[in-house]
């Protein structure tokens, strides 16, 4: 719901150059080599000095832009999805394929506004359903269906 | 060479028309054409969750159902395009211009039969550049060293993160970025471990299928929920209403030739997006008119210009993809990447041994167009009806999809994480207004470009003249200057225009 005006290109710009900076350092860390025998730092130190210089660029490009309205994701609906694959993850590794598919559904579903608890969890029953016959029983996903404390 | 070539397509045909290699081939363009009028998911999306499934099957029906898809969605773009005056996909942002107009006009029908004949037209031409110019560039190819290799997949980075559609900047700024992830894995010359800040999981790399989906499923998603209203009209078409006229065809004739020849041209030059390719198609037409004050209005050029190019674009896309393994755009990479992890490798040895792939996919695409313009008539009216599913069902389906399909790809959990990584930075990248695409092409091509120029500098002795003292690499380096120098030229109009459809 907020829409602030930023100079948008600022960020993204600061963003690159960080980023760049950051994969140069670390690459000059992993050996430049020689120009015979390159070694595995050299392409990572001179992409991120690059990215580093793109990022300048944007940003520095951004100072005569205009300022533009942020279209930010909605926060519920990024948390819940965000959310919804951590407890995949989660109860996928502690619980098995189905609690792990019915959770994932029922909390990303829950992050769309127009959704009631109600039919999230009947979305993640009928999709759960549908998901342990298409890849357990038909394309034999190697995952139990139920377990305690498998990881 | 011709004769043999046309023997070998006969054979392709064969492996095509086989039931099972045809089933796969007949759902890829059924759920590339769904795709392609669902606005918010692209080619790479679905291509990115359905690739799990082609783990399993055999690699001549996988690739089939992979590039079906690819077409079927520039197909079902240009319904969404000229009925609902929805860009779903950013090169069909210009069809929109024309085709809606047309629609209101009660022309619709006309527009969409006639991007029905120049997609098959223009298919056609690409398939046919294909069969001849593949086996040519391929016997060009064996004679390509490390450097030249190099040269002209520098080409093709500098050419698709400049010329993608979007500020040339970003777009390099993204590539970069992409390389960056590339590298991220064990070094294949000297086996370090490099950016895999500790997690053994990432000994083998960032996944690809891990990748895609995060950036072009997932950050689509958080980018979209309770933000996008999709609308939904309620056009119908008639298989007569589709015939075009006499006048029509003549209309529509020549724009149909110029932009099959943009697109063949463009889909050789590795790198340049499918969105440039369809603007540049457009300009030209209003360019050329005798009448470019009427384009906007319901002009058929301005349709079948673009859409033409586009599809021939799509087809010669392939050749270097196949020939070289030098993926020309995103989508291809990811096809490319398919292919690599069912473990055939796309280069100028595919053709003698994988005949059956080579071939049998050529003619899959003939068969595929021809099923695309049968399906058409009948199931636009569908998809406009499905265009009505709800968002809040369809994006957590797409989610566990999403989950299931990465987690089948190496059994771990680890991969599920990476997805939601991608699919957050994706977000923030979005949201900042950075293209994602690139990334991709960053990604396949990163690693391949340091592993060449490595090569190529090992067997020079450390003399980086060996980039100027071959020919072939010569060229594709001062190609890349060129294109530089052409970036950096000031040129507002082509920059004003190029925003307008960022995406």
């Amino acid at each position: 719901m907020t829409r602030s005006e930023i100079r948008i290109d600022l960020y993204g710009g600061a963003l690159c150059a960080l980023l760049g900076c950051v994969a140069a350092f670390i690459g000059t860390r992993y050996g430049l080599g020689t120009p015979a025998d390159i070694g595995p730092g050299l392409f990572p130190t001179s992409v991120g000095i690059l990215l580093a210089i793109a990022g300048v660029a944007i940003a520095a490009h951004s100072a005569r832009d205009r300022r533009e309205a942020i279209d930010a994701p909605d926060l519920r609906g990024a948390l819940c999805i965000a959310a919804g694959m951590v407890a995949f993850g989660i109860v996928g590794s502690y619980g098995g394929l189905a609690p792990a598919s019915f959770a994932l559904i029922l909390i990303s579903a829950l992050g769309d506004r127009d959704n009631t608890p109600a039919r999230a969890a009947l979305l993640a029953i009928a999709l759960t359903v549908i998901g342990v016959v298409v890849f357990w029983w038909a394309l034999k996903l190697q995952m139990p269906l139920f377990a305690w404390g498998w990881s | 060479m011709i004769g043999q070539a046309l023997t070998d397509l006969w054979s392709g045909f064969s492996v095509a028309l086989a039931p099972h290699n045809l089933m796969w081939s007949f759902f890829g363009v059924l759920v590339g054409n769904l795709v392609g009028v669902l606005p918010g998911l692209g080619a790479l999306s679905a291509i990115a969750m359905l690739m799990p499934l082609t783990f399993v099957m055999h690699p001549v029906p996988a690739t089939m159902m992979l590039a079906g898809i690819f077409y079927g969605t520039i197909y079902g773009g240009a319904i969404g395009a000229i009925l609902l005056n929805l860009p779903c996909h950013p090169p069909h942002a210009v069809t929109c211009i024309d085709g809606y107009p047309m629609t209101k006009q009660g022309r619709g029908g006309v527009a969409l039969g006639i991007t029905m004949i120049a997609s098959f037209f223009a298919a056609s031409i690409g398939i046919i550049l294909m069969i001849f110019f593949s086996p040519v560039l391929v016997a060009l190819a064996f004679k390509f060293g490390p450097a030249d290799l190099f040269a002209i997949m520098l080409l093709g980075l500098v050419a698709g993160s400049t010329m993608s559609g979007g500020t040339p900047i970003k777009g390099v700024a993204m590539t970069l970025l992409g390389m960056l992830c590339g590298f991220c894995g064990t070094d294949v010359s000297t086996g370090s471990m490099r950016f895999t800040f500790g997690f053994p999981d990432l000994a083998d790399g960032v996944g690809l299928v891990a990748i895609s989906m995060g950036l072009f499923g997932v950050a689509d998603f958080i980018v979209n929920v309770n933000r996008a209203s999709f609308v939904a009209g309620g056009a119908t078409v008639r298989l007569r209403d589709m015939r075009p006229t006499r006048k029509d065809l003549k209309e529509s004739f020549m724009p149909m030739l110029r932009g099959t020849a943009i697109g063949s041209l463009f889909g050789a030059m590795p790198g340049t997006g499918p969105t440039v390719t369809t603007f540049i198609a457009y300009a030209l037409e209003k360019r050329l008119s005798k009448t470019p004050e009427r384009f906007g209005q319901g002009m058929i050029a301005g349709v079948a210009s673009p859409e033409a190019s586009a599809h021939a674009k799509t087809q010669v896309d392939f050749i270097p993809t196949m020939c070289l393994g030098i993926p020309g755009d995103a989508v291809m990479a990811l096809i490319m990447g398919a292919l690599i992890i069912q473990g055939v490798a796309p280069g100028p040895q595919l053709i003698t041994t994988h005949p059956d792939l080579f071939w049998g996919l050529v003619a899959s695409f003939w068969i595929g167009n021809v099923l695309l313009v049968i399906l058409n008539v009948p199931l636009i009216s569908v998809w406009v009806r499905l265009l009505q599913v709800p968002y809040r069902y369809l994006y957590p389906s797409a989610l566990f999809f999403i989950a299931v399909g990465v987690l089948s790809t190496h059994n771990s959990l680890f991969q599920v994480y990476e997805v939601l990584a991608f699919g957050l930075f994706g977000a923030l990248l979005l949201t900042l207004r950075l293209p994602v695409t690139p990334i991709l092409l960053g990604f396949v091509l990163g690693p391949m470009v340091e592993e060449n120029f490595r090569r190529a500098m090992q067997l020079s002795h450390g003399d980086l003249t060996i980039f100027l003292s071959r020919p072939i690499s010569a060229t594709f380096v001062v190609l890349c200057f060129a294109l530089i120098v052409f970036q950096l030229w000031p040129k507002r109009q082509f920059q004003a225009f190029n925003e307008g459809v960022d995406a």
